[in-house]
């Protein structure tokens, strides 16, 4: 009799709910860190937080965009899958734009929302929203969890679906009662995908058809994207553009992907990309993609994007190759297997010194260029003085806007997994929550938030977090007074009609920094911009700094809307 | 032109609204779409009737339809030797006389009247597409009062004049 109640008692102990359950599951997937906001639907889930003893941190944002934005600046620079919780209705349509921005930028996201309970779904009920619905078009999967059962094994394949293949946003809808309800034992959580198998191993027939292509090539480019930095390819990369003496220029998403500072680097191409590496797509006979959408901020108008080019593509998305722009070589592989493919042939280096003259002369005869105005201080200069005082070797992470574009052009990266920026969906907002994000992945290093005023007061609110966590990051904010993009079209394209793009008021940033608890700084002058910088980077804490700059300053060199590599506007001064 | 293009997916929820989604998203033409049980259980058969012009489009359809995890083969059967078929139920004003013009009409369609009532009749037609609106085309004289079409559904014969190729395997090049 006795023995039965103690069997009875450890049984009571044992029962877990739907929520112990959860968090369990994100132990067992090494979660480090998750970026959440509480409410009503996830409460089950937030108690068991609070209940359960656990591995990783839980980050309070002010906002579920900056949960979301976070979880993606320490993807970006980790490579490990970043999570999400929100709770259900607003709690849900606020984390969108992150899922969205993710999905575009092949960032692996996992974020759960909570639901009302299954008895109301679809009954309008309390901050109920149709998150599948809502969420198709922008994840990579979704799912909603309707059994208690199915939960371990649905995070499971989540992490997988999202870390694994083209790396892509999971969300996880589970109702309220799920996680409220009571369980015991163990459930399976093995699972298969049959639907869902990537191929990792390029085709060795077209691996051969691209090494006989450098060998002929007279004129060869390499495009080198964001799936280089994916793959962890950036040492095969450099080996073969080094063995084979292949120029290269790199996507935005792709910077860090090749030393920005190798000889043999020609900097980004596309809309505000270098002259130099826009003439070499135009002009090459052999251009290899490798990890690129060809994305048309990349491309330019499409009939005069490398129209003699033989084109070769590497891409683990084989929906990827062929969409844009025609493909003689498709390679449907993980980068690094891809590359490591061609490094085993034996090649002969391309007789293309001509070539590589041509291009070495035009990296000489058209740099980026800015002039020195002496009443403001150049956003241009800021940036490499930024890059001066920190070595080139701080993670940065921008907003979307000219301010992204010069940090582009003149923060030269040298090493990979340093450069979060929103290319795809463009977010404004995303820079300064993704700092946070970063920064949580990377305590050692030194993160920078390069950020315009406009896109700074999207999520200015997360603030708090980086005061509360004393994360030292540093908040760069080229202070235009004016949506400087936008601006700047208003001005090229809409004959100076400067529609509803300078603002009429902005916060003082650093009463805004300072009543936050976080210092903040300012410089108006261009002769105050290096001891400004110095006092950024040697105080140990976060900082806001209000960089005053010239508002008339455009970014250029661009290919205008529609235009052609060849049309390229302000190669030179 | 019309492709026909034949979809193997996972019975799970969210998979119809998924494709669909997917097809209006990249601004795919739809004329059908069909989706019922296949001959293993959790396993769906889709069917979709799309409007393609080029090539690389169709390409690209058979490419995105593949990337959704739900979906486990694609194939374009179009240029195939193919069992293709579509319902469609017809009601047509018809009395008295009228009634035996019309069973005059259907007969060489094979088609059978399925329900009468005072006033008109209900034509129920199974075979292709183009027997179907040969059909509809006659009986538009007699005024058509209602009609719904299914949609095709289709897959290989069982003998094939020639090989058959398949999209996943042209995919994993």
């Amino acid at each position: 009799m006795k023995v039965k109640l103690e069997s009875e008692m450890r049984a009571v102990q044992n029962v877990v709910t739907g929520a112990d359950l959860l968090i369990q599951s994100l132990i067992d997937e090494d979660v480090e860190v998750i970026f959440g906001y509480p409410g009503g639907a996830v409460l089950p889930i937030y108690d068991a937080l609070y209940r359960q003893k656990h591995s990783f941190q839980h980050i309070l944002t002010r906002h579920e965009q900056g949960a979301i934005h976070a979880a993606e600046g320490y993807a970006r620079t980790t490579g490990k899958p970043g999570v999400v919780f929100a709770t259900s209705g607003p709690g849900v349509t606020n984390i969108i734009t992150g899922i969205a921005d993710a999905m575009m930028d092949s960032l692996p996201i996992i974020a759960f929302t909570g639901q009302v309970t299954k008895t109301v779904i679809g009954t309008d009920a309390f901050q109920e929203a149709d998150v599948m619905g809502i969420t198709t078009p922008i994840t990579k999967y979704n799912y909603q969890v309707k059994e208690l059962s199915d939960l371990p094994r649905v995070v499971k394949e989540a992490f997988h679906i999202a870390t694994t293949g083209r790396p892509g946003p999971v969300v996880i809808d589970i109702p309220k009662d799920v996680t409220q309800e009571l369980s015991v034992g163990e459930y399976d959580c093995s699972f298969s995908l049959p639907g869902y198998q990537p191929t990792i191993r390029p085709n060795p027939l077209q691996i051969t058809k691209l090494a006989d292509s450098i060998e002929q090539a007279q004129r060869p480019v390499i495009v080198a994207g964001a799936g280089v930095l994916f793959a962890e390819a950036t040492d095969e990369l450099k080996e073969l553009v080094e063995t084979y003496k292949l120029p290269v220029t790199t996507t935005l998403l792709g910077l860090g992907s090749f030393p920005g500072t190798h000889p043999l680097s020609l900097g980004m191409a596309g809309m505000h990309g270098n002259y130099v590496a826009n003439m070499a797509i135009y002009k090459s006979d052999l251009l290899i993609n490798i990890g690129a959408r060809f994305d048309d901020r990349l491309t330019g108008n499409l009939h005069h994007f490398a129209p003699k080019a033989k084109v070769a593509h590497i891409d683990i998305d084989p929906a990827e190759i062929g969409k844009n722009v025609k493909t003689e070589i498709p390679i449907v592989a993980d980068a690094k297997k891809a590359l490591q493919a061609l490094l085993q042939k034996r090649i002969q280096t391309p007789k293309h010194d001509k070539w590589c003259e041509t291009l070495a002369h035009n990296k000489q005869e058209y740099p980026f260029w800015y002039d020195h105005p002496e009443e403001y201080i150049s956003p241009q200069g800021l940036i490499e003085k930024i890059h001066s005082v920190t070595n080139g070797e701080a993670i940065i992470t921008t907003d979307v806007g000219q301010h992204q574009m010069w940090a582009a052009q003149y923060y030269t990266l040298d090493s990979p997994n340093k450069w979060v920026t929103s290319g795809g969906l463009g977010t404004m907002g995303f820079g300064f929550p993704a700092a946070i994000g970063a920064q949580l992945g990377n305590p050692e290093e030194l993160v920078v938030s390069i950020v315009g005023d406009g896109g700074f007061q999207m999520t200015c609110q997360e603030l708090s977090v980086i005061h509360e966590k004393n994360l030292p990051v540093k908040v760069i904010i080229l202070n235009n007074e004016a949506l400087g993009m936008v601006r700047q079209w208003q001005e090229k394209f809409f004959e100076k009609r400067y529609s509803e793009s300078v603002f009429a008021t902005n916060p003082d940033f650093v009463k805004l920094a300072e009543s936050y608890g976080v210092k903040g700084v300012r410089a108006t002058k261009e002769e105050d911009v290096l001891a400004t910088l110095e006092a950024i980077f040697s105080y140990d804490g976060p900082v806001v700094a209000d960089f005053r700059v010239c508002q008339q300053e455009n970014v250029y060199p661009m290919i205008a809307p529609g235009k052609g590599a060849h049309e390229m506007l302000g190669v030179k001064r | 032109m019309k492709q026909i293009i034949t979809a193997t997916v996972q019975n799970r929820s969210g998979v119809l609204n998924r494709i669909t989604g997917m097809l209006n998203k990249r601004q795919f033409n739809i004329e059908s779409i069909t989706v019922g049980a296949s001959e293993i259980e959790g396993i769906s058969k889709m069917t979709i009737v799309v409007d393609v012009n080029d090539h690389q489009k169709l390409e690209q359809l058979t490419k995105q339809l593949n990337k959704q995890i739900d979906v486990l083969k694609v194939s374009d059967i179009t240029d195939q030797a193919i069992v293709a078929r579509e319902l469609a139920l017809i009601k047509v004003v018809g009395s008295g006389q009228l009634r035996a013009e019309i069973q005059g009409i259907i007969a060489p369609f094979r088609a059978s009247i399925i329900d009468v009532s005072k006033d008109n009749l209900t034509i129920q037609v199974t075979g292709k597409q183009e027997k179907v609106d040969a059909l509809i085309t006659l009986l538009k004289p007699y005024g058509i009062k209602e009609l719904a079409r299914t949609g095709m559904v289709a897959f290989l014969r069982g003998q094939q004049p020639s090989h058959v190729t398949e999209i996943n395997s042209a995919l994993s090049i």
